[in-house]
């Protein structure tokens, strides 16, 4: 546990509105503790955003800045050109941040000029499945069957009806240098691939599985376990790549149900209802069992 | 030196004397010719810059926010529907406060699509927080732009500054420019910009936060004030060209024959040069006639062109876009600005014409003329349709 002096010292502050049990703050203050204090980060508008730096308050303790919802990938890519104009791009590392929504579905153009030029930036999705800020909003990224406000499940709707995009892949088509799959639930995980990403020039993907407390509707104490259910149980796979090579996959210990993972959420619980809800759980379980075979998890 | 230069060369030449730091470029007819010249300049190493060739319009405005926000230098150009499409930038980039210079060569607004030349799109943004410069030719819009990054960066004003310039009439035109051969003289004249507030490592900001009801009308207002004062930085910054360079096209509105001036037209970019030849013909007539240039959109030059009109009768103002719903947009604020300041003696008649890249003719400055005068408070009246297409 760290001293109330240390904590101050951290790079990502305590005092931010985040909710209690949030994963993504927890994430971006172990990203922070790698990262250090010669980095730059943009924010994509989302929950990060507001929660971090409700003027004149921030938690900040580096240079940040937040533009647009759509635009974190772009504004990053003039940060580091200002940087290399500058002759100060040695040493400095230059972090993009976004939600799945301003990643995957409205930064998704910016994103991809940002890979496709290249650009020495460590983009990082914060994926908790769906327009959180906003208030539970399905995006691209929201799981099957999950309900959210505008994918709500009822009597002719189990919830989203399509699967998650595979924003990763969609990464490693542009042969960017690394891409990388981690989870709030594995802090050691994320950590090394953040150490690993920094010492890679050129543009780096790396998404985080961080689970929402009102989104997902489940208790706030839930969070780690929720995140490592969603990897041991196949639905996220932690993986690392390479170009268009996956060079490592994290292997699961113990192959859990989906069930497990399903039911300690509320967006999930009209599942559980009747035999109907039942062959959609069957589904999802199809889901995880094909990410199984498919990156070789087990 | 005096050379024959396209438009979109001497402003990529203006630029280049300027010394942006990072550039950002997407195509665009009919703005493509300027980041063209400005790329070929970086490949040959006459320009020491970071150059962007982005996705989009979008991005082009945000690689230039984001780098601008280092502190840098930055400049992108657009038109028409890229304007549109990085508008959302722009107005963050005016909020942030950073003075990012870009051109925008003036185009219609699509549907129909149409690559030709008209205000619409310059309009579209006018509320944007960006100083909004017009130039009349290729001579200006060299000078104009050097003076861009001297107002953008000026300490008490740090917002965006877009130069109009006349899609194709100025972009695509051959005209004698003369150019400035010192770099040095250049240097003098615009300072190296030094941001107070910006992304750096050794002493970190946060930018771009959240502010709520107790603060955000704050930031708004500050944000109005600077607009404000820009218009004695705008005035002061040509008149120190003019003092280096010896040219001047006036502050923020110029008069061409106003003197003794019973009519005025008044009009903004190239469209002026048609007009001044018609007022050369029509004094040597006798007609009592001047015009009066806006040089500056935003910040709106009301106390110059209130006192510029307050004696005058009437006041044909050329309307290159349109407020459906309303009528005319410039001729608006004119009559706005003489009200505010009880003037009711002069009639101000607004006409829409050169939408699209539709010539405007001698003959219809003359036709307006006549028109003026047997009219009252014309509303942005579109001038010389074709009836068949009804």
């Amino acid at each position: 546990m760290l001293t109330k002096e240390e904590t101050h010292n951290e790079l990502f502050t305590m005092g931010h509105t985040g909710c209690s049990g949030c994963a993504q703050s927890m994430s971006v203050k172990l990203i922070m503790e790698i990262l250090g204090k010669n980095t730059i980060a943009t924010s994509a508008t989302g929950c990060l955003e507001v929660f971090s730096t409700r003027w004149p308050e921030s938690s900040w303790k580096i240079p940040w800045i937040h533009s647009l919802f759509e635009n974190s990938a772009a504004v990053a890519s003039g940060v580091e050109a200002a940087l290399k104009y500058m002759g100060k791009k040695e040493g400095i590392t230059v972090l993009a941040q976004g939600g799945d929504g301003g990643t995957a579905d409205i930064g998704l153009q910016a994103l991809s000029g940002m890979f496709e030029r290249n650009h020495d930036v460590l983009y990082v999705c914060y994926d908790n499945g769906a327009y959180m800020n906003t208030g539970y909003q399905r995006s691209g990224l929201t799981p099957f069957d999950a309900y959210t406000t505008t994918s709500p499940s009822g009597k002719e709707s189990f919830g989203n009806n399509r699967p998650k995009k595979y924003m990763p892949e969609i990464a490693m088509a542009h042969r960017i240098p690394y891409t990388a799959v981690s989870s709030a639930g594995y802090p050691m995980d994320l950590q090394k691939k953040v150490k690993k990403a920094m010492t890679i020039k050129g543009a780096k993907y790396l998404q985080v599985d961080v689970p929402c407390v009102p989104g997902w509707k489940y208790e706030p104490k839930y969070s780690v376990k929720l995140a490592q259910l969603a990897v041991q149980t196949g639905l996220y796979p932690l993986f690392e790549a390479e170009y268009d090579k996956i060079i490592s996959v994290k292997k699961i210990s113990r192959k859990v149900p989906v069930e497990e993972y399903l039911k300690l959420q509320g967006r999930f619980k009209h599942l559980f209802k009747d035999e109907a809800g039942r062959a959609e759980i069957e589904k999802i379980q199809k889901i995880a069992d094909d990410n199984i075979a498919r990156f070789g998890l087990i | 030196m005096k050379q024959v230069l396209e438009g979109s060369m001497a402003i990529a030449d203006g630029v280049r004397m300027a010394e942006p730091h990072v550039i950002s470029a997407y195509p665009i007819t009919p703005q493509t010719h300027i980041v063209e010249h400005l790329s070929q300049m970086v490949a040959d190493g006459d320009l020491k810059a970071e150059f962007i060739m982005v996705e989009s319009e979008h991005s082009a405005a945000s690689v230039v926010l984001g780098a601008s926000a280092c502190g840098v230098r930055t400049y992108t150009a657009t038109a028409a529907q890229g304007l549109l499409y990085m508008e959302e930038v722009i107005y963050n980039i005016a909020g942030m406060r950073l003075p990012v210079v870009m051109t925008l060569a003036n185009r219609a607004v699509s549907a129909p699509i149409n690559i030709w030349n008209d205000m619409q799109d310059a309009m579209a943004i006018r509320d944007t927080g960006a100083i909004m410069l017009i130039a009349e030719n290729n001579q200006e819009a060299y000078d104009m732009h050097i003076q861009a990054f001297k107002i953008a960066e000026n300490r008490d004003v740090m917002l965006p500054v877009i130069v109009n310039v006349d899609g194709f009439v100025l972009t695509h035109t051959f005209e004698v420019v003369e150019t400035i051969d010192s770099i040095d003289k250049v240097k003098e004249y615009l300072p190296p910009i030094n941001m107070e507030y910006k992304l750096d490592v050794e002493n970190p900001y946060s930018l771009g936060t959240l502010g709520e009801p107790s603060v955000y009308m704050e930031s708004r207002y500050n944000m109005y004030n600077a607009m404000k004062y820009s218009a004695g930085v705008i005035t002061g910054a040509a008149k120190e060209f003019k003092d280096m360079f010896g040219r001047f096209y006036g502050g923020l509105t110029d008069a061409y024959k106003m003197d003794d001036a019973q009519t005025v037209i008044v009009a903004m970019g190239s469209v002026l040069g048609t007009i001044k030849d018609v007022v050369d013909e029509l004094r040597e007539t006798g007609k009592k006639i001047g015009v009066l240039k806006v040089r500056t959109f935003r910040p709106f030059p009301e106390e110059e062109i209130v006192n510029a009109l307050k004696n005058v009768k009437n006041v044909i103002v050329i309307e290159k876009a349109t407020c459906p719903g309303k009528g005319g947009i410039l001729s608006v604020e004119i009559r706005d600005s003489l009200f505010k300041h009880k003037i009711n003696t002069v009639n101000v008649n607004g006409y829409t014409l050169g939408l699209g890249g539709r010539d405007i003719t001698p003959k219809n400055i003359k036709d307006l003329v006549k028109r003026a005068e047997k009219e009252e408070n014309v509303d942005g009246e579109f001038v010389g349709l074709a009836q068949q297409y009804l």
